[in-house]
């Protein structure tokens, strides 16, 4: 089975996020990069299932030079190679044209299976492993929390409001874990070895077929037309306890007419 | 005025609050049409519909509809979208929501925007971003503008709409059957509301302790009506389910109250929490960064103020 896992780079959560005033897309230099949270889980996933089924995990990313990193990381974890979609063209892509771009390495690279995390720790629209199944005609199975695979069969188990649902597809498909769907694993030593050593095949625009036309930041679907810095929220009252907390929250929960 | 479709959220044949939420945002801009994917319409629902606003009714009740997974909304929407030419299309920002819309946007070819808090003239979307650290404005650029709007971004409104029903029978395409739902699989959730739709959330974090005391959160929590949440580390010890996690890597909510016991505010759990409008903190280490986000915040030990809290409010009810 050729599993093909997308993964993304984002700024580190614990540093600071900012936006370009220039083009108003992500500094991507401001803060570290690190492999996406949920991508982690996606690559476990795609790895448990290699090893139960047979075949190869294939790491897809798009991103600038520095995504190398992210890429070295799910390889570390014991992915078999990489194909990296990097060209100055893509920067500034909205999800619109992310998808249309994966999308369209996708049909190069050829799949049975996609592997995405269910949203991005910097954009969060979590709309691109729908918006894949869309372009590519193929089932969608997101927000799964498990996945079983029986022959050309592939049910997974959809996290909803109320519970799950059980769904049912054939392969090839595309699939979104949700965080804790397992235990990614840590790179070890000799896997982080093997790493340097696994091929990464670079693409640009012209290698997948992309259109420059449907890219970038000057040709997005939607735009930031301004943005702040998030003005500090007032200081609101902290008192101590002096074991009347509880009357005294109730004071301010009524006097906000909660109670 | 040019229509503005909105996206029923349904369960059960109810209509959910989020709807009226977008029912009432819709007013403000446009004419408002309800779509109502999948089966369970009803005189009820219709009335629910016509009390905040809408003019239209687009009904689509096939079972079909739902027996697919979010592909089929996608297409009713599309071809409402190519026959009607909304001026935009509102969706609730949940994460079913954002995926219907993606699909959309790609089915019509136009710009899409999830997790608006708010939306004004020129449908000039409000965001919050990177966990509430910055305010964005920010718009479509081609196509039908399709907007997905986070539950509690408005307080909704009645006014009364003619709630015209029109039938709508859409021919599904092979690849909106492509992934089928075989069973629906209710947990149990007691009468709680949902937690990224409630008006009141009370959440517990590693302060909390035990998985047993969290039984004092859902105390509090079931004396406002509100939800009960939880933060990363309590969710990763096991102490609560997992899908109450908000986070970064969890639930986004955003209600009118919002109370952490024993939460310390990481910003992965704030940018789950940020955009809460009033912002309650119960936590016994002062420097805990939760409380610079807090409208109120008591130093104590969550053990003594939540049930001291709990009764207080029982005795004022």
């Amino acid at each position: 089975m050729n599993i093909v896992v997308c993964v993304k780079q984002v700024p580190d959560t614990a540093t600071e996020r900012k936006l370009r005033s220039d083009d108003k897309t992500l500094d991507r230099d401001a803060a570290d990069g690190v492999i996406n949270e949920l991508c982690e889980y996606a690559v476990e996933e795609a790895l448990r299932l290699k090893e139960a089924h047979g075949g190869e995990v294939t790491v897809l990313t798009m991103g600038p030079d520095k995504a190398t990193d992210t890429i070295r990381k799910a390889l570390a974890m014991g992915a078999d190679k990489a194909v990296h979609l990097v060209d100055p063209a893509l920067h500034g892509s909205d999800a619109l044209s992310t998808s249309y771009a994966l999308a369209q390495t996708l049909k190069k690279i050829g799949f049975d299976l996609v592997i995405l995390g269910s949203e991005s720790t910097d954009a969060r629209t979590g709309m691109l492993a729908a918006m894949l199944a869309e372009r590519l005609g193929t089932p969608q199975l997101t927000l799964a929390n498990k996945v079983e695979i029986s022959g050309a069969g592939i049910t997974v188990q959809r996290v909803t409001d109320y519970g799950f649902d059980k769904v049912e597809a054939s392969l090839p498909a595309i699939v979104s874990v949700v965080e804790k769907i397992n235990e990614p694993r840590y790179p070890s030593f000799k896997g982080i070895m093997a790493a340097k050593k696994k091929q990464v095949q670079t693409f640009g625009i012209a290698d997948a077929e992309i259109d420059a036309a449907q890219v970038g930041v000057a040709n997005a679907w939607s735009e930031v037309a301004d943005f702040a810095v998030a003005p500090p929220r007032a200081a609101g009252t902290v008192v101590k306890d002096e074991g009347d907390g509880g009357v005294k929250t109730a004071d301010y929960l009524a006097s906000k007419k909660f109670i | 005025m040019t229509e503005i479709l909105v996206l029923v959220e349904h369960v059960d044949g109810d209509v959910k609050k989020v709807t009226l939420e977008l029912l009432t945002l819709a007013r403000s801009l446009g004419e408002p049409a309800a779509v109502w994917a999948g089966p369970g319409y009803s005189e009820v629902a219709k009335g629910r519909l016509a009390e905040f606003g809408a003019e239209k009714v687009y009904v689509a009740d096939s079972a079909d509809i739902v027996d697919y997974v979010v592909a089929p909304k996608a297409e009713l929407l599309a071809s409402l979208v190519a026959s009607r030419a909304p001026a935009a299309v509102l969706i609730a920002s949940t994460a079913e929501g954002k995926e219907i819309a993606g699909r959309l946007a790609v089915k019509t070819d136009s710009g899409v925007i999830t997790d608006a808090v708010g939306l004004g003239e020129g449908f000039v979307a409000d965001q919050s971003i990177f966990g509430g650290g910055v305010n964005v404005h920010s718009r479509v650029s081609k196509g039908t503008p399709i907007v997905a709007v986070r539950p509690n971004s408005t307080a909704p409104v009645p006014s009364t709409g003619a709630a015209a029903e029109e039938k709508v029978d859409v021919a599904l395409s092979d690849a909106a059957r492509a992934a089928k739902v075989v069973e629906r699989v209710k947990q149990e959730k007691g009468a709680r509301p949902e937690l990224t739709e409630a008006a009141i959330v009370v959440s517990g974090g590693r302060g909390v302790g035990s998985g047993e005391n969290f039984a004092i959160i859902e105390k509090l929590a079931d004396s406002l009506g509100a939800a009960v949440g939880a933060s990363r580390a309590a969710t990763d010890a096991g102490w609560y389910p997992h899908a109450f996690q908000v986070g970064q890597t969890g639930k986004t909510v955003s209600p009118q109250l919002y109370i952490a016991a024993g939460i310390s505010g990481a910003i992965q759990h704030r940018a789950g929490m940020q955009t809460s409008k009033t912002i309650v903190v119960i936590n016994k280490d002062p420097e805990a960064p939760i409380f610079e986000i807090a409208d109120f915040g008591i130093v104590g030990d969550l053990n003594q103020v939540v049930p001291q809290l709990t009764e207080e409010i029982a005795k004022r009810k």
